[in-house]
């Protein structure tokens, strides 16, 4: 199959599709591949390059997409765009499905089948395929690089003949996947990094990255009983304000990634906020294009309120072009590796796969977003025939086995205890004394055991060996039998277990003694 | 000696039995609780000696001693490395023993036992044998399939739950048959077979296991040898024999179910013997062959000395390769030069729970430099080079990444995290488990090929 990479036509728009080197895999996955004149010029990647790599030129998007089966592009496409293209053909893009549904019905009207690459499902097995990660990457990182053009002052501390440096503080609100990359980015360029994010659970990743979580007290002090998210979430709100307040004060740098999906940016921080930061201080808003963080953003420019730089660029990852088209090749390379399985040049949209179905937004002059939600037997169904788990369903499952699971606790509960009193219905006294005990040794075993700390497993396997020799008992008791058969079977057994006593202890002491060293 | 003298010593003994493992949960309390044990096995065995039934002491005094120095020999031989080896034979010892005295039991006469009682001794009796034979056989496997012996592959027999679960039915059915025998012969015949059966199971549930599932196994087998010594202690009516029984096998419960959380294995489809079918053959290989960057010793001893922490990850090729000794001395000497040296230890590294630390500890490496997984692995971002030798599938990122993973699900050492990765291994053999590692083609992963002791001893060279 032919594919298509237009340059792209948004004003401002720097990334190309495909770079030289992703194209020579795509040709060797058995598609021929064309490009627009000039489409990668602006990530650095000359017409010479693509040539090189084995892909042709076409001089204008007419040609080039005349033919074309399969369209690859970053932004999604402008109408003249769509006039272009040929029914039939498969379309991979950026679309934002949700918020486009004219664009959607256009693609339809013209029956091109449309892969939107945004609505990637973000499950393991996709990792390799989530241009929103790669792309969020990329603006972290770019993010941080923007303020310090911003910001007059140097990002580390240094002690210099010219006096002392102060490292300059910085904030994170939202660890993602930006937060977390503009977190590690200003870490190493030296500065102070604290980050807040409303998630408990990505402290551990904050702090793997050097920098401080920022908790609130609050978390602490309720009961969390029922209700919990509910009442929360008011109290929630004005706890965090206020800590994002006190922070505004103190710190040099805010970068904002806060984003709900499908719902217009949180508002954290306030015009107020602003006007307490220190003169010549810079917010980035990452948030800018969908409203913004921050009160004062201006989407798409730098302004400057109460002397603080505000960065309201939608664009970052366009600003890092060369890379940001490597990274989105790369998605895309595994894509077509997923949709191409035998490697002959054709792509299959095979809907029964969970990941195919949910980034096809349009089919065969259908609009097929939004994919349904998963209901859970038809996923279990398809997951059958492919082996590969969804999470939606891996959750489901868990709560139903954590359900089932009490009811077996309760059910195993009840069968011992039958079990136990028919037992002490049936069996003599001096049976049921000796399995009380028996039962009162394993529990003092239980006990006992989760104690051992876990560099000492192989010193408390030799000294259970050793103890467990306790049979010897057994065959000394037997050994004075007149029975000549009995007198040497115990014989031979307290040979064996004497060699076990000995042997055990001797060899634990050996390996105790390297241990207190 | 007075009966309840005796029983009261038989409970200063158990007393000091539970001491003994309740000492090891520290280094210190450890060697304490070795002298615990030693002196409540003296205590035992010399009371049980003194008993007014107990004359033949010639005997006693010959087997002992014979069976003393053999063991005496074999615990100062023994290589640390070969310390699963050692383990699983003794594993086997108590289980013969447990069926020497079960047959000694049953012939035994003068208990003279009638009804319900007598049935119930019986029941004992047979339990106690077939345990005991199961945990024998299995734990001759287990030592063959360590020592290499036999082939460290599974075995897989067709239909092998379902000839599990007729041996199993037929035990049952011989169990009958022995407790209200037709003829005295009968009883025998009956115990013989079970015993043959038992034997059969224990070597059939052994040979299904593979190499890397062995930390189960033996501590499987530890709790069954600790089981076949309650049995015992049911048929002699013994206390102590109980409790101590009672004590080995939860410990080796408790044990094996460490070590299957660590494997994100299910505890009881290990115990009922059926968890070599959960290491699927079928390795899912992407198609795509994984490219490696290799690296020199000299080029890693100057990463090494650029670095300020390192992790080292050492797995079952370390024990092989016995360069725990040259590691000791690289890490010495790096941690002579200011450069912060860390260990990370997976639970399941080795062939028997705790192996690795056995290991280290021999080396004298630093036991607080030691770390357990869940303590290492949330710094990984903050190392500079990790250093994985001879471990494969305990450092395996696609555990958590790849769904369709013979191994998914069971947490690793997540060294890939670190800013280098160097791993020393002999070829691109896969690891147990037969799965990919696509850690080695990772960008900041360099292969430094070549056999453990070796390359370990050249990199202490180039680095003193």
């Amino acid at each position: 199959m032919k594919i298509a990479i237009p340059k792209e036509c948004y004003p401002g728009e720097k990334r190309v599709a495909s770079t030289p080197n992703v194209v020579r895999h795509l040709i060797e996955l058995g598609f021929k591949v064309t490009l627009e004149t000039q489409a990668g010029i602006h990530a650095s990647f000359t017409d010479e390059d693509y040539q090189l790599a084995g892909a042709g030129i076409a001089q204008d998007s007419e040609t080039l997409l005349a033919d074309a089966q399969i369209i690859l592009k970053v932004r999604a496409p402008i109408k003249d765009e769509i006039a272009l293209m040929s029914a039939g053909s498969t379309l991979i893009s950026f679309i934002w499905p949700a918020q486009n549904p004219e664009l959607l019905q256009r693609l339809a009207a013209k029956k091109i089948n449309v892969l939107a690459i945004d609505s990637m499902p973000r499950i393991s097995r996709t990792q390799k395929m989530d241009a929103l990660s790669s792309m969020a990457n990329i603006a972290g990182y770019r993010a941080v690089i923007e303020a310090t053009n911003a910001f007059g002052r140097f990002f580390s501390g240094q002690i210099t003949a010219a006096g002392r440096i102060q490292p300059a503080k910085i904030l994170v609100i939202g660890a993602g996947v930006a937060g977390l990359s503009a977190i590690g980015t200003a870490k190493s360029l030296g500065a102070i990094v604290r980050a807040f994010d409303t998630r408990l659970e990505v402290k551990e990743q904050i702090h793997s990255l050097d920098a401080d979580f920022l908790e609130l007290d609050f978390a602490e002090n309720t009961d969390g009983t029922g209700g919990y998210a509910k009442t929360m979430s008011k109290e929630f709100i004005a706890a965090e304000m206020a800590l994002f307040a006190e922070q505004a004060k103190e710190v040099d740098i805010i970068i904002t990634t806060a984003l709900i999906p499908g719902k217009p940016a949180p508002e954290l921080i306030t015009e107020a906020m602003v006007k307490s930061m220190k003169q010549g201080s810079v917010i980035v808003d990452l948030a800018a294009e969908q409203g913004g963080n921050c009160a004062l953003t201006t989407p798409h420019e730098i302004t400057e309120k109460y002397g603080v730089k505000i960065i309201g660029y939608c664009d970052l990852p366009s600003r890092l072009s060369a890379q940001s088209s490597q990274s989105y090749a790369s998605n895309i390379h595994h894509l077509l590796t997923e949709l191409c399985p035998e490697q002959q040049g054709e792509i299959v949209l095979n809907m029964e796969d969970k990941v195919i179905r949910a980034i096809t937004v349009v089919k065969a002059g259908l609009v097929t977003w939004a994919p349904p939600k998963a209901p859970l037997t038809s996923t279990k169904e398809s997951n059958k025939n492919k082996g590969q788990p969804v999470e939606i369903e891996l959750i489901a499952d868990k709560g139903k086995s954590t359900v089932s699971k009490a009811k077996q606790d309760i059910i195993l509960a009840l069968v011992i205890s039958v079990l136990l009193l028919g037992l002490g219905a049936v069996a003599p006294s001096s049976f049921m004394t000796h399995f009380s005990i028996f039962v009162l040794a394993c529990f003092v075993g239980y006990m006992v055991i989760w104690n051992v700390s876990h560099s000492l497993h192989t010193p408390l396997m030799s000294i259970t060996n050793a103890v467990s020799s306790i049979v010897i008992l057994g065959a000394l008791l037997q050994i004075s039998s007149s029975n000549n058969t009995i007198l040497w079977l115990s014989a031979i057994a307290i040979l064996i277990a004497s060699i076990n006593i000995v042997g055990g202890f001797a060899v634990t002491r050996r390996m105790l003694k390297m241990f207190s060293d | 000696m007075p009966t309840n003298l005796i029983t009261a010593t038989y409970l200063i003994a158990a007393i000091f039995f539970i001491w003994s493992l309740g000492g090891l949960s520290s280094n210190v309390g450890a060697r304490k609780g070795l002298w615990f044990g030693i002196t409540g096995m003296v205590l035992a065995v010399s009371v049980t000696i003194l008993n007014t039934d107990v004359v033949n002491y010639v005997l006693i005094a010959i087997t002992m001693a014979i069976g003393s120095a053999i063991g005496l020999i074999l615990a100062t031989r023994v290589q640390m490395v070969q310390m699963p080896q050692l383990v699983a034979i003794l594993h086997s010892l108590v289980g013969l023993a447990a069926v020497l005295i079960g047959y000694g039991g049953y012939m035994d006469d003068s208990l003279q036992l009638t009804g319900v009682e007598k049935t119930i001794h019986d029941i004992e009796v047979y339990i106690g044998i077939y345990i005991g034979a199961f945990t024998f056989s299995g734990s001759v496997m287990a030592f063959g399939k360590l020592s290499t012996l036999l082939n460290a592959k599974p075995v897989l027999l067709p239909a092998r739950h379902y000839l599990n679960l007729l041996m199993f039915i037929t035990v049952i059915i011989f169990g009958w048959i022995f407790v209200t025998p037709s003829t005295p012969e009968m009883a025998y015949i009956a115990l013989y077979i079970m015993t043959a059966l038992g034997i059969i199971f224990g070597i059939h549930m052994v040979l299904a296991i593979g190499g890397a599932d062995m930390p189960v196994v033996i501590s499987m087998l530890n709790s069954y040898s600790g089981w076949a010594a309650a049995a015992t202690g049911f048929m002699l009516s013994n206390d102590l024999l109980i409790i101590v029984g009672a004590l080995v096998g939860s410990s080796g419960a408790i044990l094996s179910y460490i070590m299957c959380k660590a494997m994100n294995r299910n505890f009881f489809s290990v115990i009922s013997g059926g968890f070599g079918t959960l290491t699927k053959t079928t390795a899912s290989t992407s198609g795509e062959q994984i490219e490696v960057s290799n690296i020199d010793v000299a080029q890693t001893a100057t990463l090494l000395l650029q670095a300020k922490k390192i992790v080292i990850v050492p797995g079952y090729g370390m024990a092989v390769a016995q360069a725990q000794h040259a590691v000791s001395g690289v890490t010495q000497l790096l941690m002579s030069q200011g450069v912060n040296v860390r260990f990370g230890i997976h639970p399941v590294a080795g062939r028997m729970p705790g192996h690795m630390n056995v290991l280290l500890a021999e080396a004298k490496i630093p036991y607080d430099a030691v770390f357990e997984m869940e303590q290492i692995n949330p710094d990984f971002g903050n190392v500079d080079v990790s250093i994985v030798i001879g471990a494969n599938d305990t450092v395996n990122p696609s555990a958590l990444t790849d769904p369709d993973s013979p191994i998914a699900g069971m947490p690793v050492l997540e060294v890939w995290r670190g800013k280098t990765t160097i791993v020393l291994k002999r070829s691109m053999a896969q690891g147990y488990s037969g799965v990919e590692n696509p850690l080695f083609g990772k960008e900041n992963t360099r292969m430094l090929f070549g056999d453990a002791k070796t390359t370990m001893d050249a990199l202490l060279l180039k680095l003193s």
